[in-house]
This record gives structure tokens, sequence and C-alpha cells, in this order.
């Protein structure tokens, strides 16, 4: 039988941390471009992506399949390879550039200063290695330490993020845990290192939802404790709420919203974010007609001109002229909020949120 | 057409038992076998997917299944549209048990019991255009000649959104949500009774997925399909179903009309499972709501745990709950718990919404 106690419910409450006074960026992406070159063109996945995240902080990226919220993680990680993708601006972790390292200083700065979860654990861990092989490997990779002080230290990992009997699971191969053990031992073998930097890419999406929510809470321990920056990508805006202090929302490879949780999700300012939160059926309250976003993302090989929302966009005609079709709105504040931007060309997107979108809002 | 064996009416539909529910479920049980390690394959086990299911689905109807991974819903949703041969118990649509007709004899059911997949891609034969696909169900069942085959499939297209043009297309040219709506136009091309819908919008974006619901919910209401509706997501099931089963390890612990089952539910699984969805609504001041964490994973379905299956992971098991399995029973009106300690939670568990 299952070797663990039974508790009574907890009860978690949390709420938006205020911003500090230290400030200081870990993670500092200026004018991060990535394009693919194909047979039918170039792909222009990310288009001038900067975005700031101190640490301790935690930074959602949403959006949908293709919006470029992986890509430009990826290329934080430094996880694309340089014969395929083409990518310019800069990405400063700790003040290190990451842009056009080589493969050996690369090699050296991953899983050390910055560290990453993937969506899928089964496919992540190697299925012919114990899970006990794979997380002292990744810690004698850059440490130099005997077998038995790494093993030491994989059970410790283990323990700390809530694998029980680690010193008996620790020689388990991957198939022999369930979902939730895989992403938290893919957890632990991220943290092995202590990474000032984690990338979460979709960490609880193949996951159920009562087992999404230890996951969650158990990366939201693992931050307070161990202080690092978080980069959480989702396209589950719930899960944002919960656990992100700011949120950036892209779109067709640019960022088209940015600030803090509270401010983004309570009062968005652009078009595309009022389409989101209109999708989202509620689960209180009388069940409202949802209003989907018209038509379908575009495609990167041929974003349109002008905003690249433009066609979708159903407030279009309440901007003058031809502007949205022909020139890109810049992404920057759009309200007296501190800390916040927006990438739009509607002159007063404050007044239709709260006069149009927000009744409707379940 | 005339009438066959097995009650097949002249209008061409399958006819009716006096008083019986369109679909019944009746103590329906699916067990998969598994070879055991030893020598001759010794210790066969049998893994219990769907254990003792008693469900009822009426004409119009939408009746969703929620539960996580493994706890048989897509198993029913097999067994419902005989994918699957139960192990025991009864199917019966409109008081015929089709639990174990044959191949021959199944044909004029699954005319009116039609399935939507989840996923878009693996669900449409990729050498076939969308005319063909469509086209097929039209064919199978007889139900046009040759000459009235296109303007029957251009007029489904049509009714799912779709370009009627694009019939000569392969379903590599279209997107996700557009091969869904394939999916779901080769669904209602029978005029089914009933479609059986596994998470039929669990693969796709947001703003996609909202449109797929918006149209399944504009069919419902405008052909009076009944609906066993399939899906993980808490609120894309409140958002489109009349009635709520929520399955853990093969069985139903909890069935309730919509509004009892999201307000008041008495299952200490569905409290948990109610209380484990990321709510949006924290940050528009929302008080946040109490949580309850459940411990562990989900027990495997070979080997389950004697009386509750539930108790190894419940806060409110005692010894009787090891001991006496808890019937389903009725705790509330139209509200069937199987708990021995099932009351409704103290406070709300979703976020309540300010007036």
């Amino acid at each position: 039988m299952s070797d663990q106690s039974i508790r009574a419910p907890q009860t978690v409450t949390r709420t938006a941390r205020a911003r500090g006074l230290n400030e200081e960026a870990y993670l500092q992406v200026t004018d991060l471009q990535v394009q693919f070159p194909t047979a039918d063109g170039m792909v222009k996945a990310v288009q001038g992506l900067s975005y700031s995240l101190p640490l301790g902080r935690t930074l959602a990226i949403v959006g949908e399949s293709g919006s470029g919220k992986s890509v430009s993680s990826m290329a934080v990680m430094g996880l694309h390879d340089a014969k395929t993708a083409r990518i310019s601006g800069s990405i400063k972790v700790g003040g290190r550039e990451i842009v056009g390292l080589s493969e050996k200083d690369l090699e050296n700065y991953r899983g050390k200063d910055s560290a990453m979860i993937f969506q899928d654990p089964q496919s992540s861990l190697h299925p012919y290695f114990t899970i006990g092989d794979q997380i002292t490997e990744a810690y004698r990779t850059h440490n130099k330490v005997s077998r038995s002080k790494a093993k030491a230290r994989a059970i410790e990992m283990l323990d700390r993020v809530g694998i029980p009997n680690p010193r008996r699971r620790i020689d388990n191969y991957p198939h022999e845990f369930s979902g939730g053990m895989r992403q938290r031992a893919m957890i632990a073998m991220a943290l092995v290192n202590d990474p000032k930097l984690l990338i979460a890419d979709e960490p609880t999406t193949a996951l159920d939802v009562t087992v999404q929510a230890q996951i969650l809470d158990l990366i939201a321990d693992l931050q307070r404790d161990f202080g690092s920056a978080v980069v959480f990508i989702t396209h589950d805006l719930g899960v944002v709420a919960e656990i992100a202090d700011d949120i950036l929302v892209m779109y067709a490879g640019n960022a088209i919203e940015h600030g803090p949780v509270d401010k983004i999700l309570g009062q968005p300012l652009h078009p595309y974010s009022w389409g989101l939160l209109e999708s989202i059926p509620a689960l209180a309250g009388e069940p409202q007609p949802l209003h989907p976003i018209p038509g379908t993302p575009p495609s990167l090989l041929a974003v349109p001109s002008g905003c690249a929302f433009h066609p979708r966009c159903e407030f279009r005609d309440r901007v003058p002229g031809d502007l949205c079709t022909t020139l890109k709105p810049d992404l920057i504040p759009r309200t007296a909020d501190p800390g916040r931007t927006s990438r739009c060309h509607l002159k007063d997107p404050d007044q239709i949120f709260r006069s149009e979108i927000l009744p409707r809002l379940p | 057409m005339t009438t066959t064996a097995n009650g097949r009416s002249a209008e061409g539909g399958i006819r009716r038992v006096e008083g019986a529910p369109l679909l019944q479920l009746d103590d329906l049980a699916m067990h998969f076998r598994t070879s055991g390690d030893g020598l001759l394959a010794r210790g066969t086990k049998w893994v219990q997917a769907v254990d003792g299911v008693n469900l009822t689905v009426n004409a119009g109807e939408t009746l969703g299944l929620v539960g996580e991974s493994g706890c048989g819903k897509s198993t029913t949703a097999r067994l419902i549209t005989r994918l699957l041969e139960p192990t025991r118990g009864k199917i019966k649509y409109q008081g015929h048990d089709i639990a174990h007709l044959s191949e021959r004899k199944l044909r004029p059911y699954r005319r009116e019991i039609q399935l939507i997949f989840q996923d878009p891609y693996s669900s449409l034969n990729p050498r076939h255009t969308v005319g063909a696909i469509v086209g097929t169900a039209l064919r199978t069942h007889e139900l046009v000649d040759k000459k009235g085959e296109l303007p029957r499939v251009q007029e489904l297209l049509e009714m799912v959104g779709l370009n009627p043009e694009h019939y000569n297309r392969y379903p590599h040219e279209f997107s996700g949500g557009q091969r869904q709506r394939i999916g779901i136009a080769r669904a209602l091309a029978t005029q089914p009774k009933i479609i059986v819908a596994d998470e039929p919008v669990s693969a796709l974006d947001v703003s996609i997925q909202a449109q797929v619901m918006n149209l399944l919910e504009n069919l419902r209401k405008e052909l009076g399909i009944a609906f066993v509706f399939i899906a993980h997501d808490l609120g894309v099931v409140r958002h489109f179903c009349d009635r709520v089963a929520v399955m853990y390890l093969g069985r139903v612990v909890e069935e309730a009309p919509r509004d009892a089952l999201y307000e008041k539910p008495q299952h200490p699984y569905t409290q948990a499972l109610l209380s484990a969805v990321p709510d949006i609504a924290v940050v528009r001041g929302v008080p946040p709501k109490t949580r309850i964490r459940l411990v562990g994973d989900v027990p495997s379905p070979v080997d389950p745990p004697s009386g509750c299956r539930f108790r190894t992971r419940c806060w409110k098991a005692e010894d009787i709950c090891a001991e006496i399995d808890p019937p389903l029973d009725e705790k509330a009106p139209a509200q069937k718990v199987a708990c021995h300690f099932a009351e409704p939670p103290a406070e709300s568990i979703v976020a309540e919404v300010p007036a």
C-alpha cells in the first residue's frame, strides 16, 4: 500500500508579492529575434522581444501555439541549433551574454545558471537510465564530486521535491514513476545545481488537475526557498493567476501586453487579452455564451502587416484611418499604472474594457 | 426500408421500448487483461478500467463525465459506442441491450450513436479528402444516393462553419480547430440521436476551443442531440452540461445536476477536484478559495483498494471505508453520492463572483 500519510486538507492562499526595491534584473532580454529559414521562406518566430526579470520573481509567458513563447525561452536556454536558427538581439543572464556563446560555453551555462522543466516528463527522461543516474549525471557535469556524494545529493533533491522513500526510489526507472512523480523527478534534476533561473515550459499541462495543484505548490515553495527567477510558460490563465507575479502576453512572435499579473488579468488593455478572457468558461455563476476570437492565428511565414492581430481584431474600426494595417504599434505604457505596457493603437482601451468587455465576463 | 429483427422501424431509426431512456448503462464493467510476469504468464491480472458504472442519459440531455487520467471515462465512451465489448453489464439504447451485439446487428445503432475524438490529427485519415471522410458515413448507412452525396457533404461542412467548396481538400490543409469541425461534421452526417464527445476541445488553443464549444452548443440546441461530454476541464464541462458525473478509478463517485455538483459537491473527491482548479477570478478581487490538496497518486486499477476506492487518499476515511463499499445513493434531490461521510462543504469551493 501507499507509504504516504493522509494529511488533512491544507489551506493555502497566495497573494501577489509587492515589487521590492532591489529590482536588478537577473534575466535581461533585449530586442530578441529568432528566425528559421525554411524552403517556404523565413519563419519569424520571435520579433523584437524585450523583458527583464529579477531574482525571486515569476514571469508567466502566455500565448497560443506559434506565439513564440517556447521558442523565445529555448533561446534563453541556448537550446537552438545555430545551423537552423537565426538569433539576434541580446539575452543577458546574470550579466553574461548568451547569444553567440560557443557550444562549449553553453554546455557550462545550461543546467548550472539556468535550468528548464519540460512539458512532457515521459519524453524528457531517458527510459534506459534510472532516475538516480540521470540526476547524478546532471550534478557531476557541473561539480567535481565522487559518485557517492552525487548520489547523496540526488536523494536529498528527490526528498525535497516530495518523492516518498527517495533512497529506494532513486534506483527506479522513469516508467516506474507516475506522471506527477516523473515531473517531480525532472524538477529535482533541474534544481540539483541550484540554478538562479528556472524556465518551466508548460510543466503541468500534461498532468491531472489535482496533481497540477501539487506541482504548482511545489514550484512556488522551491522558488521561495531558492530565491530563483522563474519563467513560467503556459496557456492556462488560471495557472498564471495562481503562480505569477508578472505576465507577458505573446501573439505571433510579438509581446503584446506586459505587466503585473493582477493588472493584466484584472484590467487588460489589448483586444487579444480580452478575447482570451472571454474564451474561458467560468466555474461559478450562470454560464454565459463565450465570445471567442474569430479566425485563427496567422502563419509565421506571412505575419500580417501593421498590428499582427488586426485581421482578428473586432475593435479595428475604433482606430482612425488604416493605422492598424500599416503601422505596428509600439509596446509602451498606455495608462498611469506603473510597469505595464501594451501594443495597440486604441486611444481609450481602459474605457472600452470597463464599459464593453467587463460586463460580458463571467 | 423495412422493419428488421433488431427493432428498426419503418423510418430507419431504432424503435424505442416504451418508457426506456435514450441511453442507460447498467452495472457496466470493462476489465482488460494484462499478461503476468511468471512462466506461462501465470498470475494474469485484470485492469479494472470500468467497474460497475450506472448512468442514464435522456433524449436531448447533456451528461458530463469528469475525472482524472485512468478513471475510466474514455473507456466508458468506447463502451457506449461499442468500440469495446464490455466484460459485464448492459448498454441499453432506447431499451435494447447492445452490449454483446454482433458487428452486423450493431450497424443501425452505430448510425444513431456517434463519437467525436480528442485528437483532430490522428482521427482523420490523411489520405482521404474531407468529402470522402464525411461522405463515407453517408454511404455506409445508405443515407443518400450517389447524386445526393456531394450536396449533403457540402451542407454538413457549412453546418460546422467550414467552406463547402473545400470538400476536395485533405486534412493537412486545415488547422486543428478546422479538423475538429470535420470530425463533428462526420459525426453529424448520420443524424445521430446521441454523440459521445471524448475531450473534443482539449487539444485546441484557448480561442479556438471557445469557437468549437460555441459550435457544439448551437448544434445541440438546433438539432436536439443528446451528448455524453467527456473532459478533464471542469470549466468546459460546466459550460456545456446539464448533469455531471464524476468518476474515480472505474466508478462513478458522484452524479448530480450541474449547479448542485459545482456549488454543493458532497463527495470528498469532487470537492478536492473542484478546489484544485486554478481560478482566474482571484486577480479580480475574489478572495482565494480554500484549498484541498490530495496527497499521492491514484492507486493502480489492477488492484484497487478494498471498500471505497478513494479511501487511500481521503482525509475523512475511517475503518468502515475499507470494509464496506459505499453505494451510489441519493443524498440530495437528484444528487447521488458514493460516500459514507457525504456532506456539502462548509463554504463554497468555487470562488463566489461578487454581485
